[in-house]
């Protein structure tokens, strides 16, 4: 039976020998990557399958780009080192060929099928919800204990090859990318002349999946006998002989020209004015057999042979909703309220166990026959025992859950979109500006001290409801840091223009880290030297706004607001409240806080509760309406349905990482489209 | 196969097939009895209440009823509540789901009861039954008349029981009076 995945699932793999069918729809370059462990290129050997060297140890790729591809792959030809064998595709560039899509956006999604050499589909996967990307990292063959698996990864790169080959740690990534590119348009010159519907290539004998041959996606279930044939596909030697040069000149060229479109459906492929996209998909059937492996390849043994199916796991969005975007945001509070359910289970029958123990040496306490002596002991321990038992029996319950929530996390992290993921989240890399607010921003992560790995993502409806408060008792750098990570997700959260954030920072203690949101441009900062000026000005003019935006609503004339009236969501940052702020100012925002978040105005506090301690009990209630966040892990959160206290850990930027900048490079480059 | 229950009657909850049961429900379902009145026959109101009370060791720890519908943990749900009964007419007016899998460890008895609200004794009440049902393929495993309520407004319905091979049900039917699960603990103890 043919599963078909979605973004982030795996899928057991039945054999070594395995053949890939894309088809794309428009003319696309496939390539293949090998990569270590940490989906990293492997350092030592060839490492790149690419149209110009369409060969390597146990896989073979087409030589040009094509509308549908089949790539045929050997898995236990792979050495030792490989641990992943990364599918890429991407677009032969803007230029190729007239009324070529310039991204995936423009271009029908494509669709992967692996399938058995003798044509028996395993698993499919169609690329949904791609726009501005121009190369992907379709999907990755694995490793997992001896065993290899398939996942349909779905990952984009707007940047295009060079920003994928960067990722997987390809040392001239972009000189790399343009040997593919160049490769693949070589081909494609080369190809062009091809006749129009091309004869379905049947995958038998010999079957490689040659350039091209992608043609009849139905038209080709070759009576190829399974495994019978091998060929060039995963030829050893020249195939090794070939990727090692690849590897040694250019990291590896991967843009497979497109060709072969015309066999979709019979459009000729001539040279220039032919449309090669086509609409048309099918999740082709496998194609037939795949060459088989000459025998002597080297490491046949370690990779073990098939695994039986298994059970269906776990799958991302695999809940209520209309959209994949709702189904994750619900699955991720799904697995929140299961975690915090199974650990409630846990610690009642622990609690249970100890409680009992107690009363049990209580009465045998209180009774003077039992008080002592050996009997004692041993009724004593066998109590012990039991609670002991309980407890060994609960966690074993714990655990079988916690296994399945962590199976499910697996699958459910890498299909999140940026508003949910983490910065350290891949997804981020295929970052653009949404068009639409999102359903949900992740604030950060949260999860108990039985699993500490499991962390569950934060997420906090949009608009947000209430106002945020990033606590800088313990450590006032690492607090704005937050609250600038914070507010980057708020921005990079809402479509152009329908965001606005304001700072006060009246000491100007907080630039260093502003910084990032400054130079952007995102930022709208009264001058540090304005003080008490800046902050009473910046206010009024904010309470202002909530108050027209209520008058407004009240009269029922909310849509009928003055010209030119901004109506963005605006956030209000806060540096070291209350340092200059007077007593109207504290009024203001409290007024803010109150009001604020249903007018469109929302306050982002970093403030030490401790600074303003001189306005006594008054500000409680401030305090207590916003959501309390901390730059370091804490353990202040509840959950609603049994109280556990969750660990909060903040959404830091991996140190080191540029994705902040890249993101705010994004959104700046993104703004002049729609005005200032 | 539905098996009618009489009181004290065991039943295991395993499957047929060997497997066991991961989910069940209590249904509890009445009508109220018609009255001959000056303008025909008409009915009163009923309210009836089913609750479920987690045991350990004897000891309750958790009760789901129509106040507090989710057990701690999550594992017991009741559907809600229902003032009037008879709305299938025939059918479940109030549910209780019961995850087996999911019940903390140290549950090892749940006790299923029903209480009649607004205070009328079973006399006055039609229909009533209790039966359990595997949640996962609407398949009744058990029913139990409430018959002969007499003049009690409070049964004692059923137990489920966690024992060496899963999961086993035995009826109890105990009639006792109180209008809420509270007022039965005493009536339970002696079940368990």
């Amino acid at each position: 039976m043919t599963a078909e995945l979605v973004r982030g699932q795996n899928h057991p793999l039945p054999g070594n020998r395995l053949e890939i069918r894309v088809s794309a729809g428009t003319p696309v370059v496939a390539a293949v990557t090998l990569g270590d462990e940490a989906g990293r290129v492997v350092a030592d050997g060839p490492w790149l399958a690419h149209p110009g060297e369409p060969h390597l140890v146990g896989v073979e790729v087409p030589r040009q780009a094509a509308a549908e591809h089949r790539l045929a792959v050997d898995l236990a030809a792979m050495p030792p080192a490989v641990h992943r064998v990364h599918v890429l595709l991407a677009l032969p560039g803007a230029g190729a060929r007239p009324g070529a899509p310039a991204d995936f956006g423009a271009a029908p999604a494509p669709h992967l099928a692996v399938t058995t050499p003798d044509g028996t589909a395993i698993a499919g996967f169609t690329i949904t919800g791609l726009s501005a990307e121009t190369a992907l990292l379709a999907v990755e063959l694995y490793r997992r204990q001896s065993a290899w698996k398939v996942r349909a990864v779905g990952q984009g790169y707007q940047g295009g090859l060079p920003a994928l080959f960067l990722d997987q740690g390809v040392p001239d990534a972009t000189e790399a990318a343009t040997a593919i590119h160049t490769a693949a348009h070589h081909e494609q010159s080369r190809s062009i002349p091809a006749p129009a519907p091309v004869p379905p290539r049947s995958p038998a004998p010999g079957g490689r999946p040659s350039p091209g041959a992608a043609g009849p996606r139905d038209g080709a279930p070759a009576p190829g006998s399974p495994g019978a044939a091998h060929g060039g596909a995963i030829a050893p030697a020249s195939g090794a002989a070939a990727g090692r040069g690849g590897a040694e000149s250019r990291g590896g060229a991967i843009p497979p020209a497109p060709s072969g479109a015309g066999s979709a459906g019979g459009t000729p492929p001539a040279g220039g004015g032919v449309d090669y996209r086509h609409p048309r998909r099918h999740s082709s059937p496998p194609p037939a057999g795949q060459g088989a492996v000459p025998p002597a390849q080297p490491p046949a043994g370690q990779a073990t042979p098939a695994q039986a199916p298994q059970a269906r796991g776990p799958v991302a969005g695999d809940a209520a909703g209309g959209s994949m975007e709702e189904r994750l945001y619900n699955q991720v509070w799904g697995m929140f309220e299961d975690l915090a359910r199974t650990v409630a289970a846990y610690r009642s029958a622990a609690d249970f166990a100890e409680s009992r123990f107690e009363q049990e040496l209580d009465r045998l306490l209180a009774d003077p026959r039992t008080r002592g002596g050996p009997a004692a002991e041993a009724a004593r321990e066998e109590a012990q025992a039991r609670q002991a038992a309980l407890v060994d029996q609960a966690r074993l319950v714990l655990d079988r859950d916690l296994a399945q929530l962590a199976a499910e996390a697996e699958v459910v992290d890498p299909a999140l979109p940026p508003e949910f993921a983490g910065w350290e989240n891949p997804a981020w890399h295929a970052y653009r500006v949404p068009d639409t607010l999102p359903l949900a921003v992740r604030l950060g992560s949260l999860s108990l001290p039985e699993a500490p790995e499991l962390r569950i993502p934060l997420l906090s409806r949009l608009p947000l409801e209430r106002g945020l408060w990033v606590d800088s008792a313990e450590h006032r750098r690492a607090a704005m840091d937050t609250a600038v990570a914070v507010a980057a997700r708020l921005l990079a959260s809402h479509p152009v223009g329908t965001f606005a954030v304001h700072a006060l920072d009246p000491a100007g203690s907080g630039a260093a880290a502003f910084a990032p949101l400054y130079a952007g441009g995102a930022l709208v900062l009264p001058p540090p030297a304005a003080g008490m000026a800046g902050v009473s000005g910046l206010l009024t003019r904010l309470t202002e706004r909530v108050d027209l935006i209520q008058m407004a609503r009240r009269g029922g004339v909310a849509d009928d607001l003055p010209p030119g009236f901004d109506t963005a969501e605006q956030l209000l940052i806060v540096n070291e409240f209350p340092y200059g702020f007077d007593d109207r100012s504290v009024n203001q925002l409290r007024y803010l806080a109150d009001e604020g978040p249903s007018a469109g105005v929302h306050l982002l506090l970093v403030a030490d509760r401790e600074d303003a301690a001189a306005y006594g009990p008054v500000l409680d209630p401030l305090w207590r309406s916003l959501l309390r966040l901390t730059p370091l892990p804490s353990d202040h959160l509840c959950d609603p349905w049994v109280g556990h206290a969750w660990t909060y850990e903040p959404p830091t930027v991996p140190p080191g990482s540029r994705v902040l900048t890249d993101v705010l490079g994004r959104l700046a480059a993104a703004r002049p489209a729609f005005g200032p | 196969m539905t098996v009618n229950m009489t009181k004290g009657q065991k039943i295991s909850l395993s499957k047929s097939d060997g497997g066991s049961l991961t989910a069940v429900r209590m249904g509890l379902g009445w009508q109220a009895a018609p009255r001959r009145g000056l303008f025909g026959s008409r009915t009163r109101e009923i309210d009836l209440d089913a609750s479920a009370v987690l045991f350990a060791d004897k000891q309750p720890v958790d009760v789901v009823f129509f106040r507090h519908l989710t057990s701690d943990d999550g594992s017991v749900r009741h559907t809600g509540d229902n003032l009037v009964g008879g709305v299938g007419q025939g059918g479940d007016d109030e549910s209780i789901i019961v995850d087996l899998t999911r019940v903390p460890v140290h549950v090892d008895q749940i006790v299923f009861t029903v209480n009649s609200f607004t205070g009328q004794t079973f006399a006055e009440v039609q229909n009533a039954f209790c039966r359990l049902v595997d949640e996962t393929n609407g398949q009744e495993l058990a029913r139990y008349t409430l018959t002969g309520g007499g003049a009690y407004t409070a049964q004692i319905m059923a137990k489920v029981q966690r024992g060496q091979g899963g999961w086993t049900m035995t009826a109890i039917g105990t009639p006792a009076n109180g209008r809420t699960f509270q007022d039965l603990i005493p009536a339970i103890l002696p079940a368990l």
